[in-house]
């Protein structure tokens, strides 16, 4: 599962000038968290930008020692040819994951619009994927996939169709991958989109049926341009969520095989804590950093958007 | 009508939970049948006797440290939401600002950083790193939404019992947290939730040599060439079991955790 940022207009200062007891007081109970921000935020990304810039190997942690190299580890990361197999990696998985989740989440989320009877139920039977630990869904997923045994295949089987060599061959994998990851989104597309449906007034849809729009034309220019903003979180989060995949890749294929599900993450994690060469992998992180918040402020600069619209 | 379709799709999309518990059920020489039984009829227990024989202290390791991520978590949260949401602070909007930043850094890059730093520290293996390592995630998710909470409690309440002569902290423990009650219980269930799930940081922050949580155990579990299914599908039932109980009995906390991130309501 994944943690979502609540977005909230900052309160508005007012020209009153704080006390000088209530500043104190203030900063004592921001304390703790502050600490907590640069303790565990601001010097271990620090650290991680400087060992960047060092050869950093298991040595290091018994010497202390690591001598500074300069940009030689984004320079060698760079021009690894894994580089752009993972970075490609990383945009099918996020493309592939986010139009899967973001179009069934919306057809789930129209048809569950409708009340009827035990839909609330059903809808939140449907969170449970989402709420489960991803190694668990991983490896049910893996089980799935198996080429032997597996359901999947046993389906195929049955209808005539060959087996699926689905995680050992190149081919299949990253779809395979991305299967798992579509199954595990849905649940959140389908909550965030259902509630940015109900806040539609249901007045507009009855003008429009009463103008003679049918089913469809009713959706494409009275649902579909309302909802555009939550649309547009929806999708901004699930890519910064989509680009971090760690889980679900880990314990599916391992990255493998021959690195056809490789992706950014992954391989930072392999650079660092397989290879031990922990500068490397601190350079692909602070890449992938770089990617994840430039999207990350996107996100921000779109949802205060969409605030000042609700608020106007 | 549509009731019959909903419970086709809720079916088709829980599918992969159905066959989890299916194959938690059945012997692993069942298992591995050309024809996948599809109920598990003449089923054993014995996936869940393996399950908690292997991996039960791990499942105890895990609870302990989702539990401390939540004490955590509220208890640098809490203070500084009402600070943010109540008070006014110079600076303030830039710690909200920084917290929603950080939210957006890959986890596998706090891990790589972390990892450094506490095995400079002797946390690597340690019950403490891995509730701290957890909190990177929890904590801004936790002041976020607590104070997104507290800003709504109407300052004459807080004020009154200023007046009345209560400091901030007296405020604090008989105002604030009385009536943000349910934003801390959905603050404090997605921490015990993201703990409980946590892989990356188990993972990198813990050899196996003092103890596993359940994650690790289970990817270690599906490692093995030997691949025992009922034994590692049992495990995953076990695993699962926090989530759904909490679907089940707080539902109300997840779903409004959930939207929190996105619609304004």
């Amino acid at each position: 599962m994944t943690l979502a940022a609540p977005v909230l207009p900052v309160p508005r200062r007012t020209g009153r000038r704080p006390r000088c007891g209530t500043r104190f007081a203030a900063w004592a109970f921001l304390l703790p968290a502050v600490a907590y921000v640069v303790v565990f935020f601001g010097y271990p990304l620090a650290a991680n930008v400087v060992m960047s810039t060092q050869d950093y190997t298991v040595k290091s942690f018994y010497t202390g020692e690591a001598p500074f190299v300069g940009l030689a580890n984004y320079a060698a990361v760079l021009t690894d040819p894994l580089f752009s197999t993972a970075a490609l990696n990383t945009v099918l998985f996020t493309a592939g994951s986010l139009v899967f989740q973001f179009v069934i989440g919306l057809a789930l989320a129209v048809f569950f619009t409708g009340r009827f009877l035990g839909s609330a139920l059903l809808r939140s039977l449907l969170l449970l994927p989402w709420l489960l630990p991803l190694v668990v869904s991983g490896a049910v997923w893996r089980w799935m996939f198996d080429q032997d045994h597996g359901v999947l295949n046993a389906a195929l089987r049955l209808a005539g169709l060959g087996a699926v060599p689905w995680l050992s061959s190149t081919g299949w994998a990253l779809p395979a991958v991305i299967l798992t990851n579509i199954w595990i989104g849905i649940p959140f597309n389908l909550v965030i989109l259902h509630g940015g449906l109900r806040a539609i007034p249901a007045s507009l849809h009855e003008a429009a049926a009463l103008d003679g729009a049918g089913a469809w034309q009713r959706f494409r220019y009275v649902t579909w341009p309302l909802l555009r903003p939550v649309s547009g979180i929806v999708l901004m989060l699930g890519l910064v969520y989509t680009i971090k995949v760690f889980d679900v890749i880990m314990v599916v294929t391992g990255g493998g095989p021959a690195n056809a599900t490789q992706t950014l993450t992954t391989w930072s994690y392999r650079l660092s804590f397989q290879d031990f060469t922990f500068g490397r992998g601190a350079a692909v992180g602070n890449v992938l950093i770089l990617v994840a918040t430039g999207f990350g402020l996107l996100y921000l600069r779109s949802a205060k958007a969409t605030l000042a619209e609700a608020a106007t | 009508m549509k009731t019959a379709a909903g419970v086709v799709i809720v079916a088709v999309l829980l599918f992969p939970l159905y066959w989890m518990v299916n194959a938690s059920l059945q012997p692993s020489g069942a298992l591995l049948r050309p024809d996948p039984a599809f109920f598990p009829v003449g089923g054993t227990l014995d996936g869940y006797r393996k399950a908690l024989a292997t991996q039960g202290p791990n499942l105890v390791s895990s609870v302990v440290v989702a539990l401390g991520t939540v004490l955590v978590s509220l208890v640098v949260a809490a203070p500084a939401s009402y600070a943010l949401a109540q008070l006014k602070v110079r600076g303030g909007p830039v710690l909200v600002f920084v917290l929603l930043i950080v939210q957006m850094i890959p986890g596998i890059v706090m891990a790589n950083a972390l990892y450094t730093v506490f095995s400079n520290l002797g946390l690597i293996d340690n019950y403490l790193g891995l509730v701290l390592a957890d909190s990177t995630a929890t904590i801004p998710f936790a002041v976020l939404l607590l104070r997104a909470f507290m800003i709504s409690v109407p300052k004459e309440l807080t004020e009154a019992s200023r007046v009345d002569g209560a400091g901030y902290w007296r405020t604090f423990f008989s105002i604030i947290l009385p009536v943000s009650r349910n934003a801390l219980v959905t603050a404090g269930l997605f921490a015990f939730l993201f703990a409980w799930a946590d892989f990356l940081f188990a993972v990198t922050l813990t050899t196996g040599q003092s103890f596993e949580p359940i994650t690790v155990g289970i990817y270690r579990f599906v490692g093995n060439q030997s691949a025992d299914w009922n034994g590692i599908m049992a495990t995953a039932v076990l695993a699962a079991i926090p989530a759904a109980v909490l679907l089940v009995v707080a539902q109300r906390y997840v779903v409004a955790g959930l939207t929190s991130g996105a619609v304004k309501d």
